[in-house]
């Protein structure tokens, strides 16, 4: 969420231009990443000793690596010595203390997104205790979990309260061998959420980040671990409604899901971080590694993702169908309105017999954005009987923008079907024509357009994220059309 | 009603509309008749505002007010409505949403609350059964997948719904089966009202059996070239339009 990250660099540098270098009671270290940074952060956060160690592990490894060029992006120059890597949250005190001291212009957005008042209010970080009773909130959902069994916490305390399934699970998934930015999160990741399902539990109710009170106060490089055991059941929202402010800041995230023998995860993203002005200055670079690994058998994992925000988006949820007979599925919306750039897609890497998936994906571009799907299915030898259907849409909005598609297919079992389909279309000037007959502005019947062309995706989306998702994408098309 | 002078309009830098006047009061119905190419739906085009047609002279004033100076929506609000000669399908769109859109702009624009899902969807029934009306095709998205009958049947719904003072009809007959033809003519029938003036454009004198105008045009090279009852229709289709032609070129 927005403001609910440490706005570091924005932080610091007011510290300089209006000299409240004391004034501001921020628990912030020195710039630059080094080892001593690392067990710092380690330190700052009372981790046990496999922690820092798996931390540092993963540090070396990554001054190793090289940042990863293939995207059909373009990145400016990112200086690692110039990010600052811990923050402690601000405390209570230092937040607003009503909605009129939050910025106008970010409570405008969140109205159009149509986030009712008290969630704004929480969004923009203004202390929750002067506002409304979330902390009630917290605690019925919490007392609701635990008597399920469920645990759902920020990821330090499960560092704390739950070592022996950190240390079962962290990395298995996403090792911190596994790319640039992943190894850079493992050495540095802030919080994030973990999240338990035991054996045979259906999770109560949707787990959402909205309602988990200290998100508010996840870093820029999050981590996320979600653990469905045998026969479990759990979906889960990752609500990201809020534009950030920051010039360009790295946001290099890993979620990690394993779901073991019939268990299901579904795990739904909106991301709307702030996608830079209308001439490209500004916006988040959302480097996000997230995989999910089906590791038991009929297990299932479904990731649907609607991503409006950031400057540059570099995000392929995966699934790693390992189980015989279980089952991947990505549904994806991504739009690129004036500069912002996006480079989506996921992998399904096909292990067990008769392993199942299926890719949707629906690209929106609009004003210079550019939008790249790029897909990986790879079908291994011993994978008999394994189906991928794939459907990839781009829909172009203007004549400044472009639409690319990189389908990639390794298929070693001769027993496997993979199907592919591609289209790429304009919002055609019949269509616009019609609307506008009917009485519907152009722009409310643009987004029309749009939202009909996703519907695949959105009907995926637990319904109050699929009206939010609508909204959404009104507001992310706000000027593309002339 | 509607006031059309000395309408010129090109496309692509062509003629094709050259010099059209026509007078409508509320309540008439008017028939245009036409060969193909004659610039029928061009005329309806230019009346609801689709860009691409440059208007080169003339004026055309609806309701007092200079038709061509708004936007197609505003002409939409202002009570112009236009049955598709080939109503266009919007994929993902689902049909009565869209049509609850326009209609809530619409009364937006007269001021009037907007109409909840609830209220929507009885109005939506009643106006069903005008055109008898397929409650299947409600959920579905505009138009895709509709046979070229059901398309012209949800035009005309879609008209007793917004309720417009200015209705062009293009072609709503073609492509429909006889009952369908006279379910669609006496849903229109239905719609005629003292406030409410509409443009019929047909090929065939059969509709004006069961829609009987007030007055027929018939436009040939961009132009009316004759005017009359529905006694005229029935003269072309024993002359055929060479007989207007031939009195074009003898005038
Ligand atoms: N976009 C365009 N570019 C070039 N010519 C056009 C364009 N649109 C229409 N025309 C031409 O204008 C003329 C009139 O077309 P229009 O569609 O108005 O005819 P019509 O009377 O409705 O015919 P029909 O009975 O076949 O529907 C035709 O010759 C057509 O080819
Ligand atoms: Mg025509």
């Amino acid at each position: 969420m927005a403001s609910t990250k440490y706005d570091i660099k924005t932080a610091v540098d007011q510290r300089y231009k209006h000299g409240f270098v004391t004034d501001i009671e921020a628990d912030t270290i020195q710039p630059g990443l080094s080892e001593d940074i690392v067990r710092l952060i380690s330190a700052k956060k009372s981790e046990p000793a496999f922690m820092l160690d798996w931390r540092l592990r993963a540090f070396r490894h990554w001054t190793t690596m090289k940042e990863p060029v293939w995207a059909h992006v373009r990145v400016a120059p990112i200086n690692y010595q110039d990010i600052i890597y811990y923050s402690a949250p601000k405390s209570q005190d230092d937040r607003p203390k009503s909605l009129d001291e939050v910025d106008p212009k970010l409570l405008e957005t969140y109205e159009k997104l149509g986030i009712p008042l008290h969630e704004r209010a929480a969004l923009a970080g203004v202390a929750v205790d002067a506002v409304f009773d979330s902390v009630s909130v917290a605690t019925t959902f919490k007392d609701k979990l635990a008597e399920a069994g469920v645990i759902f916490c920020p990821f330090s305390d499960a560092v704390r309260d739950h070592p022996d399934l950190i240390q079962q699970y962290l990395g298995t998934v996403v090792p911190y061998t596994d790319n640039y930015y992943a190894a850079l999160n493992s050495a540095v990741f802030s919080d994030g959420s973990f999240v338990f399902i035991p054996k045979g539990v259906r999770c109560p109710m949707e787990l959402s980040t909205y309602f988990r009170i200290n998100a508010r106060n996840t870093g820029q490089f999050e981590r996320t671990l979600i653990i469905a055991e045998e026969a479990s059941n759990v979906s889960y929202l990752e609500g990201c409604t809020a534009p950030m402010r920051d010039e360009n800041q790295l946001h290099a995230a890993v979620v990690e899901l394993i779901a073991l023998d019939n268990a299901k995860i579904k795990y739904s993203t909106v991301q709307n971080w702030y996608p830079g002005d209308e001439h490209g200055r500004g916006g988040i670079y959302n480097f996000v590694t997230k995989r999910g690994d089906c590791r038991g058998v009929s297990s299932k994992i479904s990731w649907t993702q609607v991503e409006t925000g950031s400057a540059i988006t570099w995000k392929y949820p995966s699934c790693v169908l390992r189980g015989d007979n279980s089952v991947g599925e990505f549904y994806s919306v991504a739009l690129t309105n004036n500069y912002q750039q996006a480079d989506t897609g996921t992998k399904m890497i096909h292990i067990g017999k008769n392993t199942r998936s299926t890719i949707i994906s629906k690209g929106i571009s609009a004003g210079h954005g550019q939008n790249s799907y790029r897909g990986l299915v790879k079908v291994l030898k011993g994978a008999d009987g394994a189906r991928n259907y794939t459907q990839c849409d781009s829909l172009l909005i203007g004549d400044k923008c472009g639409a690319h598609t990189f389908p990639y297919m390794e298929v070693t079992n001769p027993t496997a079907i993979v199907e592919h389909e591609a289209s790429t279309s304009k919002i055609s000037e019949d269509q616009l024509f019609y609307c506008l007959q009917r009485g519907i502005s152009r722009e409310d019947a643009v987004s029309l357009i749009v939202n009909g062309f996703c519907k695949a995706v959105f009907k995926e989306l637990p319904m109050e994220f699929a009206v939010e998702a609508g909204r959404l994408m009104s507001v992310s098309l706000e000027g593309a059309v002339g | 009603m509607l006031s059309i002078k000395d309408l010129h309009v090109s496309v692509a830098g062509k003629p094709i509309v050259n010099g059209i006047d026509l007078e409508i009061k509320a309540g008439e119905v008017h028939a245009i008749m036409g060969p193909n190419g004659s610039g029928k739906s061009t005329l309806a085009h230019v009346l609801a505002g689709r860009s691409g047609y440059e208007v080169t002279r003339g004026t055309v004033t609806y309701m007092g007010k200079d038709l061509l100076a708004l936007s197609p929506d505003e002409r939409a609000h202002e009570g112009v409505f236009l049955a598709f000669q080939y109503p266009v399908e919007i994929p993902g769109v689902n049909n009565i949403y869209m049509l609850k859109a326009g209609l809530n702009a619409i009364r937006r624009h007269h001021g009037e609350e907007e109409l909840d899902a609830v209220d929507f969807l009885s109005l939506v029934r009643e106006k069903m059964k005008i055109v008898d009306m397929d409650e299947s095709l409600m959920s579905r998205s505009v138009n895709e997948g509709f046979s070229g009958g059901e398309k012209k049947r949800n035009e005309i719904f879609q008209m007793a719904v917004l309720e417009p003072r200015l209705a062009v009809l293009d072609e709503t007959d073609s492509g429909l089966d006889i009952d369908a033809l006279k379910i669609v003519a006496g849903g229109v029938n239905k719609l005629r009202n003292k406030d409410r003036a509409i443009i019929l454009v047909t090929h065939y004198q059969r509709l004006l059996d069961y829609i009987v105008p007030d007055k027929v045009h018939v436009l040939a090279h961009g132009r009316i070239q004759r005017t009359g009852d529905k006694s005229l229709a029935l003269e072309l289709e024993k002359h055929g339009y060479g007989w207007i032609e031939s009195k074009a070129g003898a005038a």
